[in-house]
């Protein structure tokens, strides 16, 4: 019976030191900043070729990360890949002049979703929950660059 | 004589039907009942002791052990590269991933799994839990069902604690050894580390492991032949099959959570 | 149906083990109040069939009933019910060896009974005191001899107070002076406390001594009963041999094998 506290006080000991371990796991070592829902609003672009871009992958404007991608599929009617972007209410709206381009981490890097925020004038909208942003540039494919510098050899020995 | 051997393979599929049955039946018996919390608490405290906190000094120095190593190989093949300031997602990944889950449920099978089964295969021997049945206490709740809680809880809190101490050995190694910056080495690894994809699957592939090492070290004590060698043999085959579960049903998690 | 004079009635119970038929249409009665001794060869199943009477097996044929309750049709439920009325001292004591003699014996009065634990304590420690170990209290089974466990055992048996007790081989391996405080003990119980008393053994003279009624089990059958004097006078030669210990008689010396002769000479003439 005596023995009941000292018992309890190990187990107890090694609970909180399992669950200190998993909160140094997720904090430290995860990073996890923002916990709880974060009030975000949705856009969407249209992209050629969206290259290795994946759903949660981020978006950044100038580096920072603003968002992530929330759904990839493919526009039935046209038959060009439609991006879902989850955009944080605290970064602010863009105007529809800005552009979205998908850039890559490094040179071998993860492919993530980059923001270029457009002039702001009188008469320019600014994009709301579920606009569409019309500026784009595609992902670079590799072959078509290999296709692209090819051909421009090819040219050159033409002449 | 072709067909002996085609019988007995027969007969021996047949066992091994019989066994995973019987082991669900206990399964089963142990854990579905009305919970008498004052009653199991103290139960299962004492078990939380026994299987949870004497194993925290093996699982630690193991940890700190194989973070220490797989850090320092790890720094020697990325140097070459000049990829080092990566070492610590590596170190971090590979841990939480697999090594944290698998390696504590093999320490853990080996340690505390080998101690159920030998326990509960002596308590069987010397007709405890006969005794205890026919002093109507169902020996299932009362004996099984503490310690298959206790390895369930105890063993994902064990394999947290391994992964974090070996992240740490990790960081002695590449940090405050190679002399690899503090900063890049956290904060790659944070930039690379998902609390869903990575802790949360470790935490389950740890749930899962702990299920299965437990149930089979429960299974084979309660299922003993209750004599000395019965229980000698007993122990062997729970450090053999649940390690060889464990090592099974990692390659089928890691298809399912990191396979796609 | 049943007279209240019988506690348990086995009636008509075969059983085998794969081949080996252990009970073959075995029925005996064990009279409620009294010590019945049920003896026999070593082997013979005697330890079965106190199993067969707690229901922690089933027999193939008959009935095995307690009370007026027919015990291999109880449901789960209903079998540990009547179990608390029974009590099983086994043959190694088979206390719980991670608590103390003390809390061995509160066992079953802490599973099956909400009493405070003052009122348990004064219990515990007056079964203890029946049985000589009150002193003995706070030491851990493996602090025990083998008579002191057995009687530490035996203390929580009694705990609930049960209508049956039933000893399995209760004298093995015993000296002569632990064999004389076991015998007074189960005698007192039987005694004092009214307790329906099995036991199963194969020591002649100390069971013949507190039985009020014995029954004697051979090759899965009953070949004799009565009390100990109707026994002792029983002229069946099986009973005859078993009472008086005679090396040889129905049950043979020799394990059966071929002629001497040819189990000596025939090496020599196979080569």
């Amino acid at each position: 019976m005596h023995q009941n506290k000292k018992l309890e006080l190990w187990v107890g000991t090694f609970i909180m030191a399992g669950i200190a371990a998993l909160l140094v796991l997720v904090f430290k070592v995860a990073d996890v900043q923002n916990i709880g829902t974060n009030d975000t609003y949705t856009l969407k672009a249209h992209f050629d070729n969206i290259g290795g871009l994946k759903v949660r992958s981020p978006i950044k404007v100038g580096g920072v990360s603003v968002g992530r991608i929330i759904d990839i599929s493919l526009d039935t009617e046209s038959f060009t890949p439609v991006v879902t972007m989850a955009i944080e209410k605290k970064y602010g709206f863009f105007p529809e002049t800005s552009s979205a381009a998908i850039l890559t981490a490094g040179l071998l890097g993860e492919q993530y979703l980059g923001i270029s925020p457009g002039f702001i004038d009188d008469d320019i909208e600014m994009l709301h929950d579920g606009d569409l942003m019309e500026d784009t540039k595609s992902a670079l494919v590799l072959e078509d660059m290999i296709g692209q510098v090819l051909y421009s050899i090819g040219g050159d020995s033409d002449k | 004589m072709l067909i002996d051997f085609i019988a007995s393979v027969g007969r021996q599929g047949i066992e091994k039907f019989q066994t995973i049955g019987r082991a669900t039946l206990l399964l089963y018996g142990a854990l579905v009942s009305k919970p008498q919390p004052k009653k199991m608490f103290p139960l299962l405290m004492k078990q939380l002791y026994s299987v949870g906190v004497l194993s925290i000094a093996i699982i630690m120095v193991s940890g700190l052990f194989i973070g220490m190593v797989l850090s320092l190989q790890g720094y020697i093949v990325l140097v070459d590269f000049g990829a080092e300031t990566s070492l610590g997602q590596m170190v971090a990944l590979s841990l939480l991933r697999e090594l944290g889950p698998v390696v504590t449920a093999l320490l853990f099978a080996g340690r505390a799994g080998s101690a159920l089964t030998a326990e509960i295969g002596l308590m069987k021997a010397t007709e405890q839990l006969s005794s205890m049945e026919m002093m109507a206490v169902d020996p299932l709740r009362r004996v099984i069902a503490p310690r298959f809680w206790a390895g369930v809880i105890s063993m994902p809190l064990l394999a947290m604690m391994f992964s974090a101490v070996g992240i740490w050995g990790g960081q002695l190694v590449g940090v405050d050894w190679k002399g690899i910056d503090y900063g890049s080495f956290w904060s790659v690894m944070q930039a690379s580390v998902e609390l869903g994809e990575d802790i949360g699957n470790s935490f389950i592939k740890s749930v899962v492991f702990a299920i299965t090492i437990t149930w089979i070290a429960v299974f084979n004590g309660y299922d003993a032949v209750p004599t000395s060698e019965g229980i000698s043999r007993a122990t062997t085959r729970t450090v053999v099959n649940a390690s060889l579960a464990v090592l099974g049903l990692d390659f089928v998690l890691t298809a399912l959570m990191f396979g796609n | 149906m049943e007279s209240s004079e019988t506690l348990v009635s086995i009636k008509n119970v075969s059983f085998s083990r794969g081949d080996r038929k252990i009970f073959d249409d075995v029925s005996l009665d064990v009279p409620r109040g009294k010590v019945t001794a049920i003896m026999g060869p070593s082997g013979i199943g005697k330890t079965t069939l106190l199993r067969l009477i707690g229901g922690q097996i089933d027999p193939d044929y008959g009935e095995i009933w307690f009370d007026q309750v027919n015990v291999p049709q109880l449901k789960r439920a209903q079998l540990y019910q009547i179990r608390k009325r029974m009590s099983m001292l086994f043959q190694s004591g088979a206390l719980f060896t991670d608590m103390t003699v003390f809390d061995n014996v509160a066992f079953p009065l802490r599973e099956h009974t909400d009493l405070p634990e003052d009122l348990l304590d004064t219990l515990v420690l007056l079964k203890l005191e029946a049985v000589g170990l009150r002193g003995a209290a706070n030491l851990m089974p493996n602090e025990l001899s083998g008579g002191m466990a057995r009687r530490a055992a035996l203390a929580r048996a009694i705990a609930l107070d049960p209508d049956l007790m039933m000893y399995d081989e209760p004298f093995v391996g015993q000296d002569p002076i632990t064999m004389g405080v076991l015998v007074k003990l189960i005698s007192s119980l039987n005694q004092a406390l009214g307790i329906t008393s099995v036991i199963v053994s194969h020591d002649v003279p100390e069971v013949m001594s507190i039985a009020d009624k014995v029954y004697l089990l051979s090759g899965g059958k009953v070949i004799g009963s009565g009390t100990p004097d109707e026994l002792r006078a029983n002229t069946d030669e099986r009973v005859r041999q078993f009472l008086d210990g005679d090396a040889d008689g129905p049950v043979p010396f020799q394990y059966p094998a071929q002629a001497l002769d040819q189990d000596l000479f025939a090496k020599k003439t196979s080569k």
